[in-house]
């Protein structure tokens, strides 16, 4: 093993314009703005673009079209606001409501293969949370392709991205970013999964647009490979991380597995059944029920479980479709009829299928302003050359918990806000120099990881993560629990400082690069559980049994982290409020 | 329950050429092989190496050869299997390591047809109108997920190299049957070339391979008919 060069060789030096970093919906939108300005501009992915976690979303993606029934993007804008509990940013918002509606238009253009209205036009569901006139009752405004809305956006960007001569680097993994918030972006160090090389790529402008991180809990809808790496190098490089504390829990998971049964589900009308075989939704939110947001419903079914209404007394609650017909289920739910039938062996069209509620999403993340621009105080200050669309970032459009559709959305609209701001901004702009030997760090640490010949499994420890983070930081949360768990978080990392991976060679080293995607995670849960003790308040996903209700005179703030020695910082900057003023958030 | 599982392994750095490997691992019944392959990977073998990614069949990244036929490795359980389960990589591709292949000649086939739509009319300001009845159309080709379970089942491709191959095919008939798209006769002339369609011997194997469920073959021939139509 020690004929392999102790430390990974960089041999190449690339100089681009702009940088894109990850190729979900936002990258890639991005990348066609990009593309469309002329900028030259190279896209990094881990994976291949086509294997990007948007392909996974399944139930539409909202835009106040009207199609189907009267609909408004104040509407719309509304309804994100106090789906939020009103720490949506509501200049934000507007924004969001207002561009989903061209960037819908615009992806049909681009040949998405939407469902169709009988005169042509495009379809659209009720989705949770999404209502008319304020609130009254459900609207059909989410557009959608069968419960393939992600997969179809994914492909639809991806074979636009080709027409127009998109440059990818496939399976380069980012692991550095080059440049500080005084400085400003420089670029990113990449490794090439095929020989271990390390690369530098330079350039004046870098968005990161790497997803979520739900792989730091045990039940998780995400992909494997979600796992926080550009938010974590933004918080290594010295940018505070919004409102992290804000988790989703989507209700509707396979048992044990996680794996998502979308809400289109419920938005066709779908019931939730506890274990007596009550809609108990209509005890918790009795306009909305199945369709009330979804911290609202994942807390009720923990709450149906914990009072012994679970299935069998157990730790789940039925999705019941039964009643929709097989032509609605085959038709409109073909896939989630799918997943029931290959993961847990149940029969949709004739037996209620076991779910549980799943981490799903991260409202907080990278904080940006609504171009896309990272930002990194409280007072908005742009830092230069740095850009962040999709999961990753915080607008923050999603507050405290994001609407069903939303995520969609807001790559969608700030994925080609941010293509058009990085393509504004780079124009006779000067590609900035990293300091010599900006990569020794990385290459001394990865080289470390690979090459020591003791220490512990990092898969070990990435798992122990995830089931503290499940048990302490998931839909209820306490003190107590919380400082177990910053205890718990300190000493993995302490582990993984000392971990070591078996696979010491330079090809197609997974063993290395999974390692160290639980140093992102890692970062990720110590921005999450620090945020998380000190907002003494329940507010959308954040729920604390020891401050069961939402605080505005204290708490009606965002949270920034800032990475520190001993635990992060903690500083907060004030929410935006134009249109709607607070009210207690009933359905 | 107790399995066996025989992984075909190759590290270009180690070995000179691929040899099989035997685990013993305990799952339960509804496992997918994905969960085997990790625990594996991360239990006895940390150098054991794959792709994956979403771990439900959406994303494409772990198709590979299970007891002989194409798969996703997060969508076939251990009870659909038994309790000895052999795993090779996707045949037809180049192994860069264990089940790891090279997709660049795949990307590079997709790419060759022309895979997006092509409308260069001034679009209108709302939707471009499709009835149910056209979307219906090539609804079945949409589905695609490029995992390329397809096109390395394929023996015509196995033969001819050249070969575009099943994948590629079903992105053309996606947007050749798209009512929105103007460059059907483009892609038609590209794929009555001699590498096209007229490889395909409707052995159907790609049929059986495809994760999504998507008649691969009919898709094929669909397209075969609309060159020939073409040229009557």
């Amino acid at each position: 093993m020690t004929d392999l060069a102790a430390r990974p060789r960089v041999a190449v030096q690339h100089v681009y314009e702009a940088l894109i970093v990850g190729a979900g919906g936002a990258g890639l939108w991005a990348a066609l703005e990009l593309a469309r300005a002329g900028v030259r501009t190279a896209v990094l992915t881990k994976l291949y673009p086509t294997r990007s976690h948007t392909g996974a979303a399944q139930g539409g993606v909202c835009a106040a079209l009207g199609n189907q029934e009267e609909d408004h993007w104040e509407w719309h804008m509304y309804d994100t606001v106090k789906g939020g509990d009103y720490l949506t940013d509501q200049d934000a918002a507007e924004v969001l409501a207002q561009e989903a509606i061209e960037r819908v238009i615009e992806l049909e253009h681009m040949g998405l293969p939407f469902n169709r209205t009988p005169d042509g036009r495009i379809d659209q569901r009720r989705f949770g949370g999404h209502t008319r006139n304020f609130g009254e009752g459900p609207v059909r405004r989410s557009c959608y392709a069968a419960d393939r809305t992600g997969h179809m956006i994914l492909q639809t960007l991806y074979q636009q991205c080709l027409k127009a001569g998109v440059l990818f680097f496939d399976e380069y993994h980012v692991v550095d970013l080059l440049g500080s918030p005084t400085t400003g972006a420089q670029g990113v160090i990449a490794y090439r999964l095929a020989d271990g090389e390390l690369q530098v790529f330079r350039a004046a402008a870098v968005l990161l647009a790497t997803g979520g991180f739900g792989r730091m809990f045990r039940v998780t809808s995400n992909a494997h490979t979600l796992t926080g790496d550009g938010v974590a190098l933004a918080y290594r490089a010295g940018v505070p991380l919004e409102d992290m504390e804000f988790y989703q829990f989507h209700p509707t998971g396979i048992v044990g597995l996680g794996i998502l049964l979308s809400e289109a589900a419920r938005g066709e009308g779908a019931y939730l059944l506890n274990d007596k075989g009550e809609r108990f939704m209509e005890q918790y939110a009795p306009t909305l029920k199945e369709l009330a947001p979804r911290d609202m419903v994942s807390r009720s079914i923990m709450l149906e479980i914990r009072a012994g209404r679970g299935i069998g007394g157990k730790d789940y609650v039925y999705l019941d479709v039964r009643h929709l017909g097989r032509a609605v289920i085959e038709e409109k739910l073909p896939d989630i009829a799918d997943f029931a039938r290959i993961y847990q062996g149940v029969e949709p069209l004739t037996e209620p299928v076991p779910i549980q509620p799943t981490a799903h999403y991260a409202m907080g993340g990278i904080p940006t302003d609504i171009h896309g621009r990272v930002v990194i105080d409280a007072a908005n200050t742009v830092m230069p050359g740095l850009y962040a669309a999709g999961e990753c970032a915080c607008v923050s459009v999603h507050g405290a918990n994001r609407l069903g559709t939303n995520s969609l959305v807001d790559l969608l609209v700030f994925g080609h806000r941010a293509g058009r701001a990085m393509a504004d901004d780079v124009r006779g702009a000067l590609v900035p120099e990293p300091p010599p030997g900006a990569h020794e760090r990385v290459a001394g640490e990865l080289g470390a990881l690979r090459d020591r010949h003791e220490g512990e499994n990092p898969a070990h420890i990435r798992r122990e993560l995830a089931a503290a983070m499940m048990d302490d930081c998931g839909i209820f949360r306490s003190d107590a629990g919380l400082r177990r768990l910053t205890v718990k978080v300190r000493q993995l990392q302490e582990r993984f400082a000392r971990a070591r991976v078996q696979d010491h060679g330079t090809v197609f080293n997974t063993d290395l690069l999974e390692a160290w995607e639980s140093g992102y995670l890692l970062d990720c849960a110590e921005a999450t559980v620090h945020s998380a003790i000190a907002r003494t308040e329940s507010r959308g996903a954040h729920f604390r049994e020891d401050h069961p209700e939402r605080d505005d005179a204290a708490w009606l703030k965002h949270t920034l982290a800032t990475r520190a020695e001993g635990g992060p910082q903690l500083t907060y900057k004030p929410v935006s409020i134009t249109r709607f003023q607070p009210k207690p958030r009933t359905y | 329950m107790q399995v066996d599982v025989r992984i075909l392994r190759y590290d270009p750095q180690r070995d000179a050429k691929p040899h099989w490997e035997a685990y013993q691992v305990e799952a339960e019944p509804m496992a997918r092989v994905l969960d085997l392959l990790h625990t594996v990977k991360w239990e006895q073998d940390g150098s054991l190496t794959f792709r994956r990614s979403c771990a439900h069949g959406v994303c494409g990244s772990d198709a590979m050869l299970i007891n002989g036929r194409n798969r996703l490795a997060c969508r076939i359980r251990v009870d659909q299997l038994g309790r000895k389960i052999s795993i090779a990589p996707l045949p037809g591709l180049p192994v860069l390591k264990d089940l790891v292949v090279d997709m660049d000649g795949f990307f590079a086939k997709l790419r060759s047809v022309e895979p997006f739509l092509i409308n260069d009319g001034p679009p209108p300001a709302r939707e471009r109108r499709q009835s149910p009845e056209q979307r219906a159309r090539y609804d079945d080709t949409t589905k695609c997920i490029l995992c390329a379970a397809c096109t390395s089942s394929c023996p015509s491709f196995w033969a001819q190299p050249g070969y575009v191959g099943p994948a590629a095919i079903v992105n053309a008939h996606r947007f050749i049957f798209d009512s929105r798209d103007e460059a059907a006769e483009e892609r038609l002339e590209i794929l009555a070339d001699k590498d096209g369609v007229w490889r395909c011997r409707t052995i159907f194997n790609c049929t059986d391979a495809c994760p999504r469920g998507i008649n691969v073959t009919q898709a094929i021939l669909e397209v075969s008919a609309a060159i020939v139509e073409r040229h009557a």
